[in-house]
């Protein structure tokens, strides 16, 4: 949570100064910007009020002497994180959930591309499988968590399949979206040079449907790290979740602030994979806010 | 193969409409009529308009040409050019450019749909076309660098690549401001000037259908029927001066007595 807030100030300024890094990219801003006026990089203020706050939890902790089995102060967090690199504990347990996430993300985006291309492709596969597949949606996934254990055993697959299960939704809602938003004027425009449904579907549906589909990756890749930590909270043999748990039970709460950071580590850099490749692949797209969303 | 074995003279024909009728299913079960047997026959090489209140079904006639909509009633049959592989090319009212493509890709995207079309000196063929719309510095620009203008005229240069016998053009300066619109006008008469292609040029303008065309088709309200069908015998080549010609006004002024009279029949 703390270091969740200056995710999204980063992201959402990309103005002068701040946005040197997507320079080289083929992204095209339209000229006319706002005039430039001086004004503090949105990045300092978020960093300043970070470090402000991270000061005066120190102090608290600090001055009214609490205990370290209640709150461990950011000092005795940065030591646990330190020590825990250093020994590889916590990247061993951090690679255990990175590949779950890796693999359960990966299915996901697989599977959601193929149906949303079937049901926006097929009236038929529309009709009979939209409306059972909404009726899923209302299910909470993490409800399926004990019983995919159950079934899949203690190992990985039940990891990975919450991961996909959850991720999979919204995933497949953008992808139909994205593949619907084409006018229905410009596919007559390809028409007019007799385009085949298959070249409509590749010149235009499926680049028109770029910008939903990054966005429903966006609140994907958030939705899977949580997915990975409750798969192992229900049962697991290693991973950050069960690290959490496990030094829970330790009483070791610096520890377990430790894993929580690694945890935001692993969500914060899925999440600039993601809005990466949305520059460079959606650098055409008129408006980013529209899909900058926060989680 | 595709060219005709005979030099196009102006007794070939290029499109012929036999009592074309368009009915559509509108709310509670009515249904619209749109077109109402619709004839016209177009010579090969004409510049034709066709004006008339927004409505009449005047975008349909072009759909239906283009084989985008499918006619209830009635025939649309095309002269000795019908086995030609590029017979139509279509103007829309937006441009319509996809804006992950540049000016160049834009107007290739004949070339990546539809029948393999042959792409040899394909690239001195688009910079020629460039050269010719006057965009030759923005080949490599992103549609959303352009102006509307601009980019209209890439929809046209979009429309002229794959060399179609017929261009038809569906109020391609709506969307323009006035200056921009006559400016394009005069700009498409010149393009049109160099192989003068058979061009079906809808319009709710007035001055703009006389100032370009050959003959101009004036069409009733809904049903859309046609009116009447006036000739231009304004000489070429057409410069915006002839707008102030007594013979223009009079012929624009037909045009507009016609259109008023239709209106307050209904």
């Amino acid at each position: 949570m703390k270091l969740g807030n200056t995710r999204a100030d980063e992201r959402v300024v990309p103005g002068p100064g701040a946005g040197d890094g997507a320079g080289h990219t083929p992204a095209r801003r339209p000229k006319a910007g706002p005039a430039p006026r001086r004004q503090i990089p949105g990045f300092v203020l978020s960093w300043g009020l970070f470090l402000i706050l991270v000061g005066m939890w120190q102090l608290v902790v600090r001055a009214f002497g609490v205990s370290i089995v209640l709150v461990p102060a950011p000092s005795d967090v940065v030591r646990s994180l330190v020590d825990g690199l250093q020994s590889g504990f916590l990247l061993e347990h951090m690679w255990i959930t990175l590949k779950e996430i890796l693999i359960g993300f990966g299915l996901a985006i697989g599977l959601a591309l193929v149906s949303a291309g079937l049901i926006t492709q097929f009236r038929i596969v529309d009709k009979a499988f939209l409306p059972i597949l909404v009726l899923i949606q209302t299910i909470p996934k993490v409800a399926m968590a004990p019983l995919l254990l159950m079934w899949f055993g203690i190992g990985m697959t039940s990891k990975v399949l919450t991961i996909a299960l959850i991720a999979y939704f919204p995933l497949l809602v953008n992808s139909i979206l994205g593949l619907r938003s084409a006018e229905h004027e410009q596919i007559e425009m390809l028409r007019s040079f007799g385009a085949s449904e298959f070249q409509i579907m590749r010149r235009l549906r499926v680049p028109m449907a770029l910008p939903h589909i990054f966005a429903g990756l966006d609140v994907a890749v958030i939705l899977s790290v949580t997915g990975a930590v409750v798969a192992e909270f229900v049962g697991a043999t290693g991973g950050l979740g069960y690290t959490i748990q496990a030094t829970n039970f330790n009483m070791d709460v610096a520890r377990t602030f430790a894993v929580v950071v690694m945890l935001s580590v692993i969500g914060m850099s899925l999440h600039a994979v993601v809005v990466t490749a949305n520059r460079w692949l959606v650098f055409w797209a008129p408006s980013r806010k529209e899909h900058a969303r926060d989680l | 193969m595709p060219t005709p074995s005979h030099p196009p003279t102006v007794t070939d024909t290029a499109v012929e409409l036999h009592h074309i009728t368009m009915r559509y299913k509108a709310k509670r079960g009515r249904t619209v009529l749109a077109l109402d047997g619709v004839s016209l026959t177009v010579p090969e090489g004409q510049f034709l308009s066709i004006v008339g209140p927004s409505g009449c079904g005047k975008s349909t006639l072009l759909k239906i040409i283009m084989g985008l909509t499918r006619q209830s009633e009635g025939e649309v049959a095309f002269g000795p050019a019908r086995d030609h592989e590029n017979l139509l090319g279509m103007v829309f009212q937006q441009p319509l450019l996809l804006p992950w493509r540049t000016v160049a890709k834009n107007m290739t995207i004949s070339h990546d749909v539809g029948p393999r079309r042959p792409r040899a000196d394909l690239d001195e063929r688009v910079a020629e076309q460039l050269d010719m719309l006057g965009l030759r510095d923005f080949a490599d620009q992103y549609p959303s660098e352009l102006s509307g203008g601009m980019q209209q005229r890439v929809g046209i240069g979009r429309a002229l690549l794959h060399d179609p016998r017929i261009l038809l053009m569906d109020e391609p300066f709506g969307a323009l401001d006035a200056m921009t619109r006559d400016q394009m006008g005069l700009d498409l008469l010149d393009i049109w000037e160099r192989d003068r292609k058979t061009v079906l040029f809808v319009t709710h303008s007035i001055p703009e259908a006389v100032l370009l065309s050959d003959r101009v088709v004036v069409m009733t309200p809904r049903p859309g029927r046609i009116a009447e069908v006036i000739d231009v015998d304004l000489a070429r080549p057409r410069r915006l001066e002839v707008i102030n010609t007594p013979e223009f006004g009079e012929i624009a002024s037909r045009i507009r007595v016609l259109l008023n009279s239709e209106h307050s029949a209904h």
